[in-house]
């Protein structure tokens, strides 16, 4: 424990600062149903209210309280993205440490796949995909967890490769154990440091993206309240000099600054592995 | 120069390639559609009839490895197909949009590129004061904004204004529409592009000076400075004598990556001003389900990215002799 705060003091104040930004939001995002004063979609009053007591950020096109959507777009929108994350790290992760461990035409194979999709801007095959399958939270999470899942395996390839040739993994081999083994045990324990930032940039980058989405209208939909969507639907007030359409969008910027800070420090701290983006 | 040219070649064919199997994967991503693709679009009430002769019109009942030849040759003659909304020439739809979204990347290219440059090598010149410090945190913050937050904070502060409860404070400097149609002159035109051009010069500028600042970084970190350094030599000449004429690989390739990712960047932008540009036109199509549109400008994107990406690589190999020879 001791050693925990004395790490947390070494940090810089841009990494206190975002860890601190963090915790507001994932505490929110628990604990949303007794923070907010309201229902997620409950009509709560007239369209457009201006900020008073009552509704503390006014309310929005069909009358809900702003305040209290921002509050569960906190849960909805880093949780879909958290999600969409996590699954991005288990292809990606999996199928590039599987080809560092493999190597021969599995590696061959993946790479050149990869190589092709990378080759697609990822906003346009998103696109393309949504107007095939059609814009559902589900759908929206499985092919951006793909598309994305592309980047952090060509990460985890690499890092696998330079593990593979050490004479631990040499020796396992020799063992007798088998792939998930030789992954699970070996692998993955070594690639973690840059695996972890990994995860915060990409995290970013997914939250991002989804939220870009939501507001051309082709992501997480009404009435769920997210913070893209969020910006769309009320952006009329903005030619009335309003900036309560603006929060949304600052508190997502808010969250993946924080997150950019973070993810810097610990980089830094880790080696310089990636020192720049 | 023989090896230059079998490696520019090799690149080329190789981005041929590429363009060919991203041509494949829109085409059959459309057959990966759930259900009878006619039957989506004419919905479930559709007649039989109606169905199959709307089927018999898309060509539907070939194969689809002879449609795909059918489109791929229309695309090489120019002939996207027909939209399902409108009921106009696709290519008719893009042409008109593409020139209009490659004014706006080149009006942002031309603002972003020098200030970047500046930025980064002067940033990497003086490493760690006060002023790389600065600049690191406010492109940190630029980079990790939604486009559409800096787009409507433009909008704010230079458009309409504030309302601070009895006037508007601010504001009135530029229009928060890009309205342009083909009678707008030149300046005109540019004057009605200069928000979005600004937001995405914002999102540009800071990853090109970023990627710059670490180039130059490298470059100053090799032994031939150190060696410049310890002759004592003038920094300035060390600066432009030395290092500029070898960071120029990195700072091209830097460059051309950008402008690639300027060219999708552009989409959020567009549909925020409403500018008419190849970005809205998909984003509209998307949500119309209108596929011959979507095939279409998927396909243009991928290909002026492609090409981008590709120049990026042919550039850095000749600027670059070292690259001629990997191991």
């Amino acid at each position: 424990m001791t050693r925990f705060l004395k790490f947390m003091q070494s940090a810089p104040w841009s990494a206190r600062f975002g860890m601190f930004v963090i915790a507001v939001y994932v505490f929110v995002a628990f604990f949303v149903p007794v923070l907010a004063p309201f229902g997620e979609t409950e009509l709560v009053g007239r369209s457009y209210q201006g900020w008073d007591s009552t509704y503390w950020l006014g309310t929005d096109s069909l009358g809900r309280d702003m305040f209290t959507r921002i509050l569960y777009g906190a849960r909805n929108t880093i949780g879909i993205a958290f999600i969409t994350t996590c699954l991005a790290f288990l292809f990606g992760g999996l199928l590039g440490f599987m080809s560092a461990t493999l190597g021969g035409w599995v590696d061959q194979l993946l790479g050149r796949f990869v190589d092709v999709i990378m080759a697609i801007p990822s906003l346009i095959f998103a696109l393309l995909l949504l107007t095939i399958f059609g814009t559902s939270v589900p759908v929206l999470i499985i092919i951006i967890a793909v598309l994305d899942s592309t980047r952090v395996y060509r990460l985890a390839r690499a890092v696998g490769m330079n593990i593979t040739v050490m004479e631990y993994v040499e020796a396992a081999k020799l063992r007798g154990e088998g792939l998930w083994w030789i992954i699970r045990r070996e692998i993955l324990p070594n690639a973690m440091p840059p695996m972890v930032a990994e995860f915060g940039l990409r995290f970013c980058f997914v939250f991002l993206f989804i939220s870009g989405l939501s507001f051309l209208g082709l992501g997480i939909k009404p009435p769920i309240a997210d913070w893209g969507s969020m910006v769309k639907e009320n952006a009329a007030l903005i030619s009335y000099g309003d900036i309560t359409p603006l929060l949304p969008a600052g508190a997502i910027a808010l969250l993946t600054v924080a997150v950019n800070f973070v993810v810097d420090w610990f980089l830094h701290k880790t080696s310089g592995l990636r020192d720049e983006h | 120069m023989n090896a230059i040219l079998t490696m520019i070649a090799q690149r080329l064919a190789l981005g041929l390639l590429t363009l060919f199997v991203v041509s494949l994967i829109i085409f059959f991503s459309v057959s990966l559609m759930p259900g009878d693709y006619a039957e989506a679009i004419l919905g479930q009430a559709a007649l039989p009839d109606t169905v199959k002769a709307f089927r018999e019109q898309l060509g539907l009942d070939q194969p689809a490895y002879v449609r795909y030849f059918q489109w791929l040759g229309g695309v090489l003659t120019g002939d996207l197909g027909t939209s399902f909304s409108s009921e106009r020439a696709v290519t008719e739809l893009i042409g008109a949009r593409f020139g209009n979204t490659m004014f706006l990347a080149a009006y942002a290219a031309v603002i972003a590129m020098p200030l970047a440059l500046v930025l980064g090598v002067l940033a990497a010149l003086y490493r760690n004061s006060f002023y790389d410090r600065t600049v690191n945190v406010v492109t940190l913050t630029t980079i990790s904004s939604p486009e559409f937050f800096l787009a409507y904070v433009l909008i704010m502060f230079l458009s309409v204004g504030l309302w601070n409860g009895s006037e508007m404070i601010m504001g009135g400097l530029f229009p928060p529409i890009a309205n342009v149609s083909n009678d707008v002159g030149f300046w005109e035109r540019v004057y009605r592009t200069t928000l979005p051009a600004i937001t995405m010069t914002l999102v540009i500028v800071a990853h090109m000076m970023r990627m710059t600042r670490a180039s130059v970084i490298d470059l100053l970190a090799s032994p031939y400075i150190e060696m410049a350094n310890l002759k004592g030599l003038s920094k300035s000449r060390i600066v432009f004598k030395h290092a500029l004429p070898n960071a120029l690989a990195p700072i091209i390739n830097v460059i051309a990556v950008n402008m690639a990712y300027l060219i999708v960047g552009v989409v959020l932008i567009e549909v925020v001003f409403v500018y008419p540009g190849l970005g809205g036109l998909l984003v509209d199509s998307v949500s119309k389900r209108d596929m011959p549109v979507v095939q279409g400008s998927c396909l243009v994107f991928a290909a002026v990215y492609i090409m981008l990406n590709l120049t990026a690589d042919v550039l850095s190999i000749v600027s670059n002799p070292r690259l001629l020879h990997p191991r």
